[in-house]
Order: structure tokens, then C-alpha cells, then sequence
């Protein structure tokens, strides 16, 4: 099998998902084709060379439908060679994408690809696109459908996680954010995003709330105690009878935040690196996804994981940062507990709490983040992972070389 | 054609007249079916015709399907279809479907077709006015429009989950179409179903008015560009209503009744294509849920034996009908306060007697309480009220029963002071009048020692609340005469509730089953299974209200001197489970009585949820993990069993008052249609080999008794073995 390397990362910093958003008057066309365009140019790229350009979106329809790669691959001014291809793994599709890229790649059939992706959900909000999941009776009935954030706190009923447990790691998730900030640990690869006159719209990720403590996030309502009542915690409850009653602890404080953005990551063999004079950042040691009960939904990353490390004949303490995408905070406490994984390992930079999770593109950030983090730290071993809807999840390992 | 007439008038209107012979409702079967798909045929090819209106002979426009033979005979094709090959799926569908087809002919006739519904339209007939273009109803406020078919088993099957949602939208189409829930004219005018309510006796005019001034003879989803009120499923705005609407169905149904799943399915698969693709698949889905046991076993129990038992299936031939006009009642505590209420509310004259004027006042201050409510909703008035009261004589004197053709005796449950009431009561009655307890717990044979004319004497055990409870309990002592029973009956025909003859036994019927239920819970309680579990899965049972919080709604400390009453009576024959020692300790050593007191398996906070008691833990003191499907089992097994056991005994006999007793009485599981329906469904063999496993892992009281035993051998069922139509011929 060829062997993948990383060769770069470039993400938009994440605007805050609403009207007034510094993000809200680009179009996702505009994001995917800024981070086309800074890879081309940061490489100095022959675009030509590149076979395809996988990008992850979440409700392609509107301005996000109709193949939207293919589509930023033209604006961006690629060669029209360039083909590409928009897929949907809902949270995972960043990640996916990049797998996909990466599995040309491995597989002999592509030298150079881009894996990424794009949301912008001011302008297309989530279930846009629709979908029988939720919708057709027999779907939502026989898989117990409930909301995610229904799900998450069923994880946090069913796990003991509480309110304050749940607000401790927001805190924590904010905290090592401007950290990284203060340390300059995104600059390598965040480009800020332009208006059509050139001007920087936003050159970091807005959505943080440095000033978060306990008492601020504790004074926040559970998001999800109103919906539940409309059937949705007597859904959960029947499918999980041992818990009594649903207890709401998520907030929009610690949950991820909705934000505009979009991120790819530059991939190819060995031979394509050295003649386009690209060096080698890591190397895609493993990728692979799994479904697990889709009603809790989010406790997929569990499964991943394991099934991650035995495909690539690892143990947990191989590797040295884990970055799960920080949906809900009880996604990632329930991680920890259910592999036994230091908080020191894990989401080291911050994560989608504090900066927010713009669903099609958020699995190649966080791979991107961590292999940052994995240089900063002289690391070498990641796993990148996101719960995702209908109880998937979809993990990365990556390695540096 | 013998069902309707047809009158053509100058202006080419054809009024057509449904009226069926030798019948007091109009309803759909084989023969009217046959006939209004000619009529429609004849009449769109008859140039001379401009326009039709169709209304009914009757006082009702149509009561809908004739389920017992349309239910019989597509349920019987249906079935047999189920196990066919796809050859016989097709036939019954094309038997399903024709109803649909002829109603779509109707509205595609040509003609403007308007429907003036004079009457109440139910079922198939409201159906055949969704296929007209105009719907004027008369303005009789106690007419009902509706689609009920949901409430026994069954789902819209003539176009009625498609046109409604097509009409009104989807989310106000919900409590129509899955809760059979019925509007009066202005209501379902409001609604938007019907298009105008005028007074009684002006619809056929108006229908043909319409016709004249207006007669667009094409439904509004037959015309280019219409769209779903609110929206369809995949429109932004439409959708809600399904996800949310499947989470509040999958809630409140625990996923048991494929009805309301199917009506679900067929409006969303219905509303994303044109209303011909959208009526086949109507009828796909009729026809699937028609398949299900639950669809026939609900019709079975909740419409068809019911409503035999209501029009008196198990009274005594020989007996001349019977009407109470002055009824007496013993004790004015909730019980009697109830039953003085439903029997002063059908013109029955009612003496109220306790032992003190003030509390025989309370209790008839009771109606006032009902009828203010019911004045405050709009369905009532203050001269009803007054009515109803003025019948109502609240006394401590016995005298006043002079000439009451019934007595009830509602006192405390103690066997001297209701052998002394008895007593007193026969010192003034006539000889002919019938005495009853409304005793639910002590033997009626011991009760009429006390009588002097124990012939006369019988139970009639009324359930609480008394005004919102169907079901009425009649009990025979071994001496009770046959009058004495057809005088229960129709009385309890008299106040319009549905009534089982039982013989005594402890507990009678449901009383002993339906405490196998509560005291399974506390039995698994006391081993040591999780109360969570117990709890949420009773309630996915389909129980109402699930075992333990059900222990505190009829108060543990009620439960505890029945037990003790029973372990008295009983001695060594006594079941000894780990039920009756977690009962006494809670009530005599914690003081946990139940609901009443805030205190028992729950909390009551005050102005809070009541959540399960945090001590149980601690008190039980061990933890047993023993699978989900065990804890389902053992709850619905055991009162499925403890009928059986009724049945062998002769305390039931029959299969009717078994199955709608279980239902109407205690709330067992709708959708498995009664306790034996249950075993039935299962089959005996299967149910056997169950009951000996639960009886392996959880205590002797699983042991199957020796009739099912036999049953199981010969392969017999419930209904085949005791068939209540062989019996009566």
C-alpha cells in the first residue's frame, strides 16, 4: 500500500454561526474556495497536479448543494482538471473527506489529493437537507430517534456526569483555548477570511468565551429540557428504561458552538512530495468508521476508537493526543471514562466548545489542530475522532514523520 | 338499488338519499358499497344530471364500516393474505382498495358533488363526504364527525388519512386521524373539514345551492400548484410536525399499537405524491394494520364484544326487561356520591342515605362539583344541573327507600356494618326490589347471609372515579336468581356503562387480577430488581400506570389489610411471596401508606414530581439483575394467567367479560385486546411453556393451571374452545 502524508493544513478561523456573525456575508462557496486558494498559494502549487478534492458538507442543498467542491475547486482558479466531490458523514464529514482523499492516495489511484470541508450554518442552518431519518415514521420509530442533544444528555444521565461535571470540562475546553491562542498555537494554519475587496473579515475564531467560570456557565438553561418534553425524553427513557427520567445538563455553554467555516488539508505519496518540493508533516497511519446504537447516538468514538487501534495493531497508550470533536461535553467525559484516557492527552489546544463546530468542516480542523499540537509538543502519535449522527463515529490516526 | 333512492330535481341536481332497510344507521358493507359505486357510475354518465348532492333517510348520515361483516370478511382476507403467497396479497388488496376506488370515482365524476350530512358521519361515512366537494352539515351540536377508527385497532381506510392532512394541515389533522377523536358540526366546521353548518333541516338546500352558485367539481388537490396546508413532510415548516409528531406517538404508544404507526406512515408516504398513488397506499397500510393481531383483537374486544355486552349478551332469557325509577344508596362517600351522580343524571330519582345529613349533603354536593365543570367546558347548563339535583334526596332515614326498585350499598368494608345496613334496608324496601353491595373486595355469597332474601341479592361493583369508568362489575352469589341479574344488567344498561357477570370469588374478577399486577411489581421489588426498571418497563407494557407507582395510587396501606384480611382468612393456603412482608414493613414500620400521605414507593413533594423514594435501596438491601424481557413478562403473564385460572373456576364465563373486563376495568394492555385475547395470540402451547419457564426462575404462582395445560395440548384456543356465539345457540 502507498503510504499518505500530510503535506498541509489551512482552516478558516470559525465565525459565529448567526446573523451577525463576522462570517455571515461569505458564502460556504467563498470559505471552501479561500482555503483552496491559501493551499495553492502557501505551496506554491501546481494545481494541475492535484487529482481531487474531497469536501465534507452537512445539508448540501441551497448554495451548499450542487457538488460544492466541484465548485470551489472552478473559483478558486484550479486547474479544471480538478475534479471534486462533496460527501456527508454528518459531524465526521471534515474527517471523512480527508480519509476518502487519503484512500486514493493509499490506493494507488490519485498521486496528490485535498480532503476538507465547508458549513456555513448562519446561511444554511442544520436539517436543511431534510432527510427519513427523523421524518419517516418507521425510521424514527424503529431506530427510537432522538435529537443529539437529547442523546447527549442521556450520556450524562447514564454515565453520572453532572451539571457540574459537564460545565468543569466547558471550563477546562475554554481555558486551554486561550491558551493556545496566548501561545499562538493556530497561526500555521488558520488564514484569515477576505471580502471580495480584499479586506480581513475575521482572523480568529469569535466564538470563544474567555471570561467563562463555573458560576456563568451554571446560570445558563439546559437547552434541551423544553423539546424533551415533547416526547423526545420518553423516546430515550424507553429505549434506556435503566435511567430514571432524562436529567438535562447541556447548555449552550457546554456544548459546541454553531459557527461558519471551512478547513483542508493537503495530502499525497512520497514521490509527488519531493518532486513539488512538499515536506512531509505525518503520515496517515489508519482511518476507519462504525456504527454503534443510534439512539444515545454519540457514544460512537467508544467503538472507533477501539476498532481504530486494532486495525492498525495499536494500544491506547500508543498514542500520545487524542482530539475527539467536543460536541457535547459529555461525549468527550464519557470517552475518557469508558478507555480510561488522561484529560492531559486529550483536546490539549481547546476544542469545539470554546470555538465552535462547523459541521462539514470540523473533522479536518481538528486533525489539522492536533497534528500541530503534535509538533509544538515534539509528539508523535494522534487520534483524531467525532461522535456523529445515528450513532456513528469515524477516527483518524496519524503519526509524524 | 334498496339502500338509496335517487331524485332528479329540474335543475338536474340528484338528490340521492341513503337509507338502508330493517336498519337504524346507515353503514358501509358489500351491499351499499355495490350500490354507490353504481349510482356514481350512472349518474356521471347521465347527460341530464348537472350535479349531486348525497344525504341520509336517517337520523344519523352513517355510522361507517359494518365491522362486523366488512371487519370479518377483510380482516379474514387479509389474514389469510399474511400467510399467502403474493397472489392472495394482491386479491385482498384489490377487495381493500375498491372502497377508495369508488370514492375517487366519486370525486372525479365530473359533477360537482356536495355531501349535506344531516347527522352524524363516523368512520367510512365522514370518509364519503371527504370524497364530495362541498360538506354542509345540519347544526345538531350533539352530531359527531369523525374518524375513530384508531380507537379499536383500525386506521382510516377510505381516503380519510389522506384528504384530511390534505384539507387541514398535518399537525391538526393528528387528533383526528390517530386519536379518533370526533367534532361536532361547528367544531369540524371551524377545523376546516366541513365547509358550513345551517340549521337542522336547511343542509339539503344549501347543498344544492352550492351546486347552483358555485359547483367546482374538482377537489383542491386535484387542482395544479396545491400544496399541503402547513406543508409535507420534506417542507421546512412540515417537517416538525413528523418529528416531532413521531416522538410524542412513539411516547404515548410505546411503540404498541401499529395502528397509529401505520397512519403515521400511510400520511407521510401519502403526502409526497399525487392523491391517486396516495389512496393505494392508504389501503396498503389498512391493510397491513388489518393483518396485525392487535388490529383484531381490539375491534374484537373494544367494539364488537363490547357493545354486545352493553346491549345485555349476558343477561337471563326469561326475564322481563326491567327499568329502576327510584334507586337507593347506602353511604354517601365517593363511591356512592358517583353512582347517586350517573344514575340522577338519566332520570333515575335517587335517595342518598348516611349516617349523618351532613355527609349524605357531601356527597350529593358531588354533582354539583361534576355538573359545574361541565358547565364551565359549555356542556351542560344551569337548569340540567338543577335537574339533576332536584332527583337527587340526600337523608338519614331508611324510610325514604320505600319503593326503590335498587339499593346499593356503598358503606365501609366491613361485614357487620353491612350486614346491619342490610338489615335495615329490607325492613323497608318491597320484597321485589333487588338489594347489591358495591363491595370490591368481600364474598357476596358471605354478604347475603345477612339478607333475608338472599335470591334477591347480588354485586354490583362500580369502579372509581364512577362517571368516568365504562365498566360495571356484576357479581352472583351462589343463591342470586336470574332477576336479580337481569335487573343489575339493566340498570347498568339504564346508566350507559358496560357490564360483566361474574361469580364470587376473592376479589371477584378484576380485583384478583389486577392485583397480580401490583403485586408482581413489589414482588420483583423485594428481590432486588432496580424500581427504575420496573417502573419503565411497566409503563411500555402498555399498563397505565405502572406497577409500583399504581401500589401508591391505591394506597399500600389499603393493599396491606386486604393481604392481612386474606392471610387470616386463608391461613396455611396463603401464597406466601416477599410481596406481603415489604408491604407491612413499609406501612406498619415506616409509615409509607401511599399517594394519599405523600409517602410510599414515590415521594409526593408538594407542588413537585413525585419521584421513586430514595430509602428503597437501603431498605431492600440487595440488587438482582435479571433481563428486561423478564420484567415485561412477569407483569403481563401473571394477569393473563390469573384469568385463565377464573375462567377454569367458573368465576368467568365468558370470554367477552373476561377480555373487556380486563380492558374497561383495569387498563390491561389495550392493544392485546383483554387477558385472554393475550393468550390466544400467543397460543396456548407458547403461552404454557412460558409460564412454566417463569415458574422455574420466579416462584410457583407462574404454574400454568390444568386447563391451559389442556388447551395446549389440543392446540384450542379461548375464543375457539369457548366460543360465545356456539354457546348461545
Amino acid at each position: 500500500m502507498t503510504e499518505c502524508f500530510i503535506y498541509d493544513h489551512v482552516r478558516t478561523p470559525r465565525g459565529r454561526g448567526k446573523k451577525d456573525g463576522s462570517l455571515h456575508e461569505v458564502s460556504p462557496l467563498n470559505l471552501a474556495s479561500q482555503v483552496l486558494e491559501a493551499m495553492r498559494d502557501r505551496n506554491d502549487l501546481d494545481t494541475a497536479r492535484v487529482d481531487d478534492v474531497v469536501l465534507g458538507c452537512v445539508s448540501p442543498v441551497g448554495e451548499q448543494g450542487s457538488d460544492i467542491a466541484r465548485t470551489a475547486v472552478l473559483q478558486a482558479g484550479y486547474d479544471q482538471s480538478v475534479s471534486g466531490v462533496q460527501i456527508n458523514r454528518f459531524c465526521a464529514s471534515g474527517l471523512e473527506a480527508t480519509n476518502m482523499a487519503a484512500a486514493q492516495v493509499m490506493s494507488g489511484q490519485s498521486d496528490l489529493t485535498i480532503g476538507g470541508g465547508v458549513e456555513s450554518m448562519s446561511r444554511v442552518p442544520m436539517a436543511s437537507d431534510g432527510g427519513a431519518w427523523p421524518v419517516d415514521p418507521q425510521s424514527a420509530f424503529d431506530n427510537y430517534f432522538v435529537p443529539q442533544g437529547i442523546s447527549a444528555d442521556l450520556i450524562a444521565t447514564k454515565y453520572g456526569f453532572s451539571r457540574d461535571d459537564v460545565d468543569a470540562y466547558a471550563v477546562e475546553s475554554q481555558k486551554r483555548t486561550a491558551d493556545s491562542y496566548k501561545n499562538k498555537a493556530f497561526e500555521k494554519s488558520i488564514v484569515p477570511v477576505k471580502d471580495t475587496l480584499g479586506i480581513t473579515l475575521l482572523d480568529h475564531d469569535e466564538h470563544r468565551r474567555e471570561d467563562a467560570t463555573m458560576q456563568s456557565l451554571g446560570s445558563l438553561n439546559a437547552s434541551f429540557a423544553g423539546i424533551g418534553e415533547f416526547g423526545f425524553d420518553g423516546v430515550a427513557n424507553m429505549r434506556y428504561p435503566e435511567v430514571d427520567g432524562i436529567t438535562h445538563v447541556h447548555t449552550p455553554g457546554n456544548s459546541s458552538g454553531i459557527v461558519d467555516g471551512a478547513a483542508g488539508l493537503l495530502l499525497g505519496n512520497a514521490d509527488v512530495g519531493k518532486e513539488l518540493g512538499l515536506k512531509p508533516r505525518a503520515r496517515i497511519k489508519g482511518f476507519t468508521s462504525t456504527g454503534s446504537e443510534p439512539c444515545i447516538m454519540l457514544t460512537g468514538p467508544e467503538f472507533v476508537a477501539q476498532k481504530a487501534l486494532d486495525r492498525t495493531g495499536m494500544h491506547k497508550d500508543d498514542i500520545d493526543l487524542w482530539e475527539l470533536n467536543e460536541a457535547f461535553a459529555a461525549v468527550v467525559l464519557r470517552f475518557m471514562q469508558a478507555h480510561d484516557i488522561d484529560h492531559a492527552k486529550m483536546n490539549v489546544a481547546g476544542g469545539a466548545i470554546a470555538m465552535g463546530h462547523p459541521l462539514g468542516a470540523t473533522g479536518a480542523m481538528i486533525l489539522g489542530t492536533v497534528l500541530d499540537e503534535l509538533e509544538r509538543r515534539d509528539l508523535n502519535t494522534a487520534m483524531a475522532l467525532l461522535c456523529i449522527g445515528a450513532g456513528m463515529g469515524t477516527a483518524t490516526i496519524i503519526e509524524r514523520v | 338499488m334498496e339502500n338509496f333512492t335517487i331524485d332528479i330535481d329540474h335543475n338536474g341536481i340528484a338528490l340521492v338519499t341513503w337509507d338502508m332497510p330493517n336498519r337504524s344507521m346507515n353503514v358501509l358493507n358489500t351491499s351499499s358499497i355495490a350500490e354507490l359505486a353504481a349510482w356514481t357510475e350512472d349518474l356521471s354518465n347521465n347527460d341530464d344530471v348537472k350535479g349531486i348532492v348525497i344525504t341520509s333517510g336517517k337520523e344519523a348520515f352513517c355510522a361507517g364500516a359494518d365491522l362486523e361483516e366488512m371487519g370479518g370478511q377483510l380482516a379474514g382476507s387479509a389474514l389469510k393474505a399474511a400467510a399467502g403467497d403474493e397472489a392472495a396479497k394482491r386479491d385482498a388488496f384489490d377487495m381493500i382498495f375498491e372502497l377508495n376506488r369508488v370514492l375517487r370515482a366519486l370525486e372525479t365524476c365530473g359533477k360537482p358533488v356536495a355531501a349535506a350530512i344531516n347527522g352524524t358521519a363516523l368512520g367510512g361515512g365522514l370518509e364519503v363526504t371527504l370524497a364530495c366537494h362541498y360538506r354542509v352539515a345540519a347544526d345538531h351540536p350533539k352530531a359527531q364527525l369523525g374518524l375513530p377508527e384508531a380507537k379499536v385497532g383500525l386506521m382510516p381506510g377510505a381516503g380519510g388519512s389522506q384528504r384530511v392532512p390534505r384539507l387541514i394541515g398535518v399537525a391538526n389533522s393528528a387528533p383526528l386521524i390517530l386519536e379518533g377523536k370526533a367534532l361536532n358540526p361547528q367544531k369540524a366546521a371551524e377545523t376546516g373539514i366541513i365547509h358550513k353548518v345551517v340549521p337542522a333541516g336547511e343542509e339539503v338546500a344549501d347543498a344544492k345551492r352550492w351546486i347552483t352558485e358555485d359547483g367546482d367539481a374538482e377537489a383542491p388537490w386535484d387542482k395544479k400548484g396545491f400544496k399541503i396546508p402547513g406543508g409535507g413532510p420534506y417542507h421546512p415548516a412540515g417537517m416538525q410536525n413528523f418529528v416531532v409528531g413521531n416522538a410524542m406517538l412513539h411516547d404515548k404508544t410505546f411503540g404498541n399499537y401499529p395502528a397509529q404507526k401505520n397512519i403515521m406512515q400511510a400520511v407521510h408516504d401519502g403526502l409526497v405524491v399525487p392523491i391517486d398513488t396516495a389512496l393505494r397506499l392508504e389501503s396498503k397500510y389498512f391493510m397491513k394494520t388489518l393483518m396485525t393481531p392487535e388490529a383484531m383483537n381490539m375491534v374484537r374486544t373494544l367494539f364488537l364484544s363490547s357493545q354486545e355486552l352493553g346491549k345485555g349478551a349476558r343477561r337471563p332469557a326469561g326475564v322481563d326487561n326491567t327499568h329502576v325509577k327510584k334507586l337507593g344508596i347506602l353511604g354517601a362517600g365517593m363511591m356512592g356520591a358517583g353512582i347517586a351522580y350517573v344514575s340522577a343524571a338519566v332520570g333515575i330519582e335517587v335517595v342518598l342515605i348516611d349516617m349523618s345529613q351532613e355527609g349524605a349533603e357531601k356527597g350529593k354536593s358531588y354533582t354539583t362539583t361534576v355538573m359545574d365543570k361541565k358547565i364551565a367546558r359549555g356542556r351542560a347548563t344551569e337548569e340540567k344541573k338543577q335537574e339533576i339535583l332536584d332527583r337527587i334526596t340526600p337523608s338519614t332515614d331508611y324510610a325514604l327507600l320505600e319503593g326503590a326498585d335498587l339499593v346499593i350499598e356503598a358503606v365501609f368494608e366491613d361485614r357487620d356494618i353491612k350486614a346491619d345496613v342490610t338489615a335495615k334496608t329490607e325492613a323497608v324496601i318491597p320484597a321485589t326490589s333487588i338489594f347489591a353491595s358495591n363491595t370490591s373486595t368481600l364474598p357476596i355469597t358471605g354478604l347475603a347471609d345477612a339478607s333475608q332474601r338472599p335470591d334477591h341479592f347480588i354485586g354490583i361493583h362500580f369502579f372509581s372515579p364512577v362517571d368516568k369508568m365504562p365498566l360495571v362489575e356484576i357479581i352472583t352469589g351462589e343463591k342470586t336468581n336470574d332477576k336479580a341479574i337481569a335487573v343489575a344488567l339493566d340498570y347498568v344498561r339504564q346508566i350507559k356503562k358496560t357490564p360483566i357477570v361474574v361469580n364470587d370469588s376473592r376479589g371477584f374478577y378484576t380485583s384478583r387480577c389486577f392485583s397480580t399486577y401490583v403485586t408482581e411489581g413489589i414482588i420483583m421489588l423485594a428481590e432486588g430488581v432496580d424500581p427504575v426498571l420496573i417502573e419503565n418497563i411497566g409503563k411500555s407494557t402498555g399498563m397505565p400506570v405502572p406497577p409500583l407507582a399504581m401500589s401508591d395510587e391505591v394506597q399500600l396501606e389499603l393493599s396491606y389489610h386486604i393481604m392481612k384480611q386474606t392471610k387470616e382468612d386463608l391461613g396455611a393456603d396463603f401464597p406466601e411471596t416477599p410481596a406481603y412482608p415489604l408491604i407491612e414493613k413499609m406501612v406498619t414500620e415506616l409509615g409509607r401508606l401511599g399517594k394519599k400521605n405523600g409517602k410510599g414507593f414515590y415521594d409526593y413533594p408538594e407542588g413537585g414530581k413525585k419521584h421513586l423514594w430514595p430509602g428503597l435501596g437501603a431498605l431492600i438491601g440487595k440488587q438482582t439483575a435479571i433481563p428486561q424481557e423478564d420484567i415485561k413478562k412477569r407483569l403481563l403473564f401473571i394477569q393473563a394467567l390469573e384469568t385463565a385460572r377464573c375462567f377454569e373456576e367458573n368465576v368467568l364465563m365468558d370470554v367477552r367479560d373476561a377480555d373487556v373486563g380486563s380492558i374497561f376495568g383495569w387498563g390491561f394492555a389495550p392493544y392485546t385486546g383483554g387477558t385472554l385475547s393475550f393468550i390466544d395470540t400467543m397460543g396456548a402451547k407458547a403461552f404454557v411453556a412460558e409460564c412454566d419457564a417463569l415458574a422455574e426462575k420466579y416462584g410457583e404462582r407462574f404454574a400454568p393451571n390444568a386447563l391451559l395445560r389442556d388447551m395446549a395440548a389440543k392446540g384450542d384456543t379461548f375464543y375457539g374452545r369457548f366460543n360465545p356465539q356456539k354457546a348461545a345457540a
